[in-house]
C-alpha cells in the first residue's frame, strides 16, 4: 500500500467537530451521523473521539461557553465562582435559558498573566473582579465577543531573559539558504555534533532521532511539531509560536529535507486556538516566498506544513497519543516500541519534536554546531527556555544556559521567601529549598520548561492536591493502574487536606503511588504521583501536621451516607442514623 | 495448642464466597483440627466473639452492614476482605450509577406488577448507604483474598499460611481467572 494520505485541514474530524460545537452549541446524535457520513468514517470513531475530547460536548453547552483555567498559575476559581454568582448560573451546567455555560480546564499556558478563562475558545487573561462584574454585564445583555474590550484578549510575551535562541535575530528562510553547498548529511552531522537534545522534558538526542527515522525503510516519513504545551505551568512555545514561528517551521522544514518527509504537521493545543489564523499566515508567506511548497529555494525538495489543532487533552502532548489524535482518533498513547522513527503517522517513519528543539536546530544549521555547544554544560549543550510563573515579581520567559542554579533563577525572578518550586510541571519535580543549589540540565534536574515558584504563604498541600485533580482527570482512562491510581491519589489528598486521612491513609497512599508509577502503561501515569512521592519525601512535617491521631477514619461520612435514604422513608429513628 | 478461632460473614455478597469456602470439601476436616468457627453463617451464631480471624464476604449496601462490619474489627485481630464485592463493591456497586432515588423507585414505586407502591420505611429495615462502599473504606483490612469467587484452594492457602505464621501470600495461579 502506498501511503498518499493527506490531511485536508478543514475535513479534519477535530476541526469538524470544533465547527459543529461552536454552530450547535453541543454534537447531537444526528450530527454524529452526518459527520461520519461526510468525512466516511465509521459512527463510532467519531462519537469516541467526541468523548474523548473534553471540548466537544454532548449536552447543549451555553451560547457563552466559559472556561476557567484550573491551574494553580494562571488559575482562579474564585473568579469562576463570582461571575457564577452574578450570572446566577452553576458551574458545570448551561443556564436554562442556553445564555451561558460556566466550568473548569486545565492549565491554558497563561500562567504569566494572572487569572486566565477560555471564552468559546478564545483566552482572556489579567482577570478581576472588576472585568468579571463588567463581563457578567456583557454576558447578560448577549454582547457579542467581538465587541468586548479588545484589551482583555490581549497576550503579552514577557521575554525576561534573552539568551542563545532568544537573542539571536532570525531572517526567514537564512537556515535553508545556507544548506545549498551542505549534503544532507552534513546537515545531520552539523545537528548530531551539536549534542541537541529535545526539549519537550525527555530529552532524547535529536540527531540520533532524525539519522533513525532516516534509516528506517519506507517510501513515506512525516515531521511533527509538537506544540501540545499541556504540561501546567510551561508556556515557552506559545512564545515562539507567536514571535518565532518562521523559525519553527523551518525547523520542520530543515528535518524534512534531512529525513526524507514531504509533509509536515503542527499540532497546536487547542487552548492556542487564538494563533491559529496568524500561524497559517506564516505558512502561506512561506509558500509565496518559496520557502515551503514544491522545489524550496531551489534546493530541489518538497515540503509543505498542515497545522491540526486539539480539543482539550494534555494526553495528547505524549507523542504517540499525538499521532493517534492526528489520525483522528482518540489520543491514547500507543504500545512502544515501535517507536515512532519506525513506524508513526499512518504507520510511517516519523520524527515528532517540540517546538523549542526545532527553533534549536533551525539555528544550529545557520550558526554551526561550535556556536550552540559553546553554552551549557558537558551532557546538555545550549540553552533551555523556562517559564517561570506563581510567586515571584517578574514571572515570564527566562532563557538560561544549561546549568544555572535554582537559587539563581528565583532571584532573578524576584522570588522571596520561597517554600517549594514545582519544575518540570507536575510531572516533574516539587523541590525544597535545601535543593535550590541544583542546576538545570539533563544529568541534575530536567524540565520540560515550567518553573512554578510557590513562596511561604502557599498550602502545599493544596497545590499538591490540585496536581492530583489534575492527573486525575486528565488521565486518557486506556489503563486501569492509571485510571483508578490517579482518582484513588486525588482522593487520598482529599482526604488529607479536609483533615480526615490518618497515618494509615499515608501508609496507603505511598503504595498507591508507587503501584500507578511502576505499572502504567505511558508517561502520564509513570510520573503522576511525582509531586505527592516528592512532597512525602521533601516535606513530610506539612503530611504529618495534618493527620488525625487515630488507627483509621472511613473514607466518606458514614452518617451523611444515609441522608438520602432518611428523605426517601422519612425516618429518623435511631435507626437511621450511624 | 489451643484452636484458631474464625469468624466469617456476609453483607452485601450472594454468599458465593462461602460456598466456594466449603469447596474445599474433605480438607475442612483437617482445617477444623486446627480452626473453630466463632459467629458464622455455618453455625448460625448471631454474634462476634473475640476472635483471631475473620473473613468478610461482600460491600457496604446498608447500615446493618456497616455495624456487623465494625463489629468484626473490634473483635478480629486479623481481618481478611473475601472475594470482589468486599474489595470493590462488586455487583452491588452497579447501582452506584444510579441514584438511590432512581433504584428504589424502579424497585418500588414505577416497577411492573408493583402492588400498593410505596418506598418501605419501617424500621426494622435497615437504611440504604448512598452507594455501595467496598470494606477497606471504612475499617482497617488486614489482607485481601481476590475472587469472584475465590477459589478453594486460595481459603486454604490463606488460612495454612496463618496458621503456619507466615505472612500470606497468594501464586500467581491462584490470582488469574482467565
Amino acid at each position: 500500500m502506498t501511503s498518499s494520505y493527506q490531511l485536508n485541514h478543514s475535513d479534519h474530524l477535530l476541526h469538524v467537530l470544533f465547527d459543529e460545537q461552536q454552530k450547535s452549541l453541543h454534537i447531537s446524535d444526528a450530527a454524529i451521523n452526518s459527520i461520519a457520513a461526510q468525512l466516511n468514517l465509521p459512527r463510532a470513531q467519531v462519537e469516541s473521539v467526541l468523548e474523548f475530547y473534553s471540548f466537544f460536548h454532548r449536552d447543549l453547552r451555553g451560547r457563552f461557553d466559559i472556561l476557567f483555567s484550573n491551574c494553580t498559575s494562571c488559575g482562579d476559581l474564585e473568579l469562576m465562582h463570582q461571575l457564577c454568582e452574578r450570572l446566577h448560573v452553576e458551574a458545570g451546567k448551561t443556564r436554562a435559558d442556553g445564555l451561558v455555560s460556566i466550568d473548569q480546564t486545565s492549565c491554558i499556558g497563561m500562567c504569566d498573566q494572572g487569572a486566565s478563562m477560555l471564552v468559546n475558545g478564545l483566552t482572556i487573561t489579567s482577570l478581576s473582579g472588576e472585568i468579571i462584574d463588567h463581563m457578567a454585564g456583557l454576558i447578560e445583555s448577549e454582547t457579542p465577543i467581538s465587541q468586548w474590550p479588545a484589551t482583555w484578549f490581549r497576550i503579552g510575551n514577557n521575554i525576561r531573559k534573552e539568551g542563545l535562541l532568544l537573542a539571536s535575530s532570525f531572517k526567514p528562510g537564512a537556515a535553508l539558504k545556507s544548506m545549498a553547498k551542505r549534503s544532507s548529511d552534513e546537515i545531520l552531522e552539523e545537528i548530531t555534533a551539536s549534542g541537541l537534545k529535545g526539549r519537550g522534558g525527555a530529552g532524547f538526542a535529536t540527531g540520533m532521532k532524525w539519522q533513525f527515522c532516516r534509516d528506517a525503510q519506507s517510501d513515506n516519513r512525516y515531521v511533527i511539531c509538537n506544540a501540545d504545551e499541556g504540561e501546567p505551568g510551561t508556556f515557552k512555545d506559545r512564545i515562539l509560536l507567536n514571535s518565532h514561528a518562521d523559525a519553527v517551521f523551518e525547523g520542520m522544514t530543515i528535518c524534512g529535507s534531512v529525513i526524507g518527509a514531504k509533509q509536515g504537521y503542527l499540532y497546536l493545543r487547542g487552548e492556542y486556538r487564538y494563533m491559529l489564523e496568524p500561524l497559517k499566515n506564516t505558512l502561506q508567506q512561506r509558500r509565496e516566498e518559496g520557502l515551503l511548497g514544491s522545489d524550496i529555494l531551489g534546493l530541489g525538495f518538497d515540503f509543505d506544513i498542515e497545522i491540526v489543532i486539539g480539543a482539550g487533552a494534555y494526553i495528547c502532548g505524549e507523542e504517540s497519543a499525538l499521532i493517534e489524535s492526528i489520525e483522528e482518533k482518540p489520543g491514547i498513547p500507543r504500545i512502544r516500541p515501535p517507536f515512532p522513527v519506525t513506524q508513526g503517522l499512518w504507520g510511517k517513519p516519523t520524527v515528532v519534536n517540540n517546538v523549542e528543539t526545532l527553533v534549536a536546530a533551525a539555528r544550529i544549521v545557520l550558526h554551526g554546531h561550535h556556536w550552540f555547544e559553546a553554552s551549557g554544560t558537558w551532557q546538555s549543550k545550549g540553552s533551555k527556555l523556562l517559564s517561570v510563573s506563581g510567586d515571584c515579581a517578574r514571572p515570564g520567559i527566562y532563557e538560561y544556559a544549561f546549568g544555572t542554579t535554582v537559587q539563581k533563577i528565583l532571584d532573578d525572578a524576584g522570588a522571596e521567601n520561597v517554600q517549594a518550586v514545582q519544575v518540570g510541571g507536575p510531572a516533574g519535580r516539587l523541590i525544597a529549598a535545601k535543593h535550590f543549589n541544583h542546576c538545570i540540565a539533563f544529568e541534575d534536574i530536567a524540565t520540560g520548561g515550567s518553573f512554578m515558584i510557590f513562596d511561604e504563604s502557599r498550602d502545599l498541600l493544596e497545590i499538591i492536591h490540585n496536581f492530583a485533580r489534575f492527573f486525575a482527570h486528565e488521565s486518557c482512562g486506556f489503563c486501569t493502574p492509571c485510571r483508578v491510581g490517579t482518582t484513588l491519589l486525588k482522593n487520598g489528598m482529599h482526604k488529607l487536606c479536609g483533615g480526615h486521612a490518618t497515618a494509615h491513609d499515608l501508609d496507603e497512599m505511598k503504595c498507591t503511588a508507587a503501584m500507578v508509577s511502576r505499572r502504567s502503561h505511558c508517561g502520564l501515569g509513570m510520573t503522576a504521583p511525582n509531586p505527592i512521592r516528592d512532597g512525602l519525601n521533601y516535606f513530610p512535617h506539612l503530611f504529618e501536621a495534618r493527620l488525625l491521631h487515630q488507627e483509621m477514619e472511613p473514607e466518606f461520612n458514614l452518617d451523611a451516607s444515609l441522608e438520602e435514604a432518611r428523605k426517601l422513608t422519612h425516618r429518623d429513628d435511631a435507626e437511621a442514623h450511624l | 495448642m489451643s484452636k484458631l478461632r474464625v469468624g466469617t460473614t456476609s453483607l452485601a455478597g450472594c454468599f458465593g464466597c462461602h460456598m466456594s469456602f466449603l469447596d474445599m470439601d474433605e480438607r475442612i476436616v483437617g482445617l477444623l483440627e486446627h480452626i473453630e468457627f466463632t459467629r458464622s453463617p455455618i453455625n448460625d451464631i448471631k454474634h462476634c466473639e473475640p476472635c483471631d480471624i475473620g473473613l468478610i464476604e461482600g460491600g457496604l449496601c446498608n447500615a446493618d452492614n456497616v455495624h456487623v462490619l465494625q463489629e468484626f474489627r473490634e473483635n478480629c485481630k486479623i481481618l481478611i476482605a473475601v472475594g470482589a464485592c468486599a474489595i470493590n463493591g462488586g455487583v452491588p456497586a452497579m447501582r452506584n450509577h444510579f441514584t438511590l432515588k432512581q433504584c428504589l423507585e424502579e424497585a418500588f414505586i414505577d416497577g411492573i406488577g408493583v402492588d400498593n407502591p410505596h418506598i418501605p420505611n419501617d424500621v426494622e429495615i435497615p437504611l440504604l448507604l448512598s452507594k455501595v462502599h467496598p470494606i477497606h473504606e471504612v475499617v482497617k483490612v488486614d489482607y485481601y483474598l481476590p475472587g469472584c469467587p475465590p477459589p478453594a484452594d486460595a481459603f486454604v492457602k490463606i488460612l495454612t499460611d496463618l496458621l503456619e505464621g507466615r505472612e500470606p501470600s497468594l501464586p500467581n495461579e491462584m490470582l488469574h481467572y482467565d
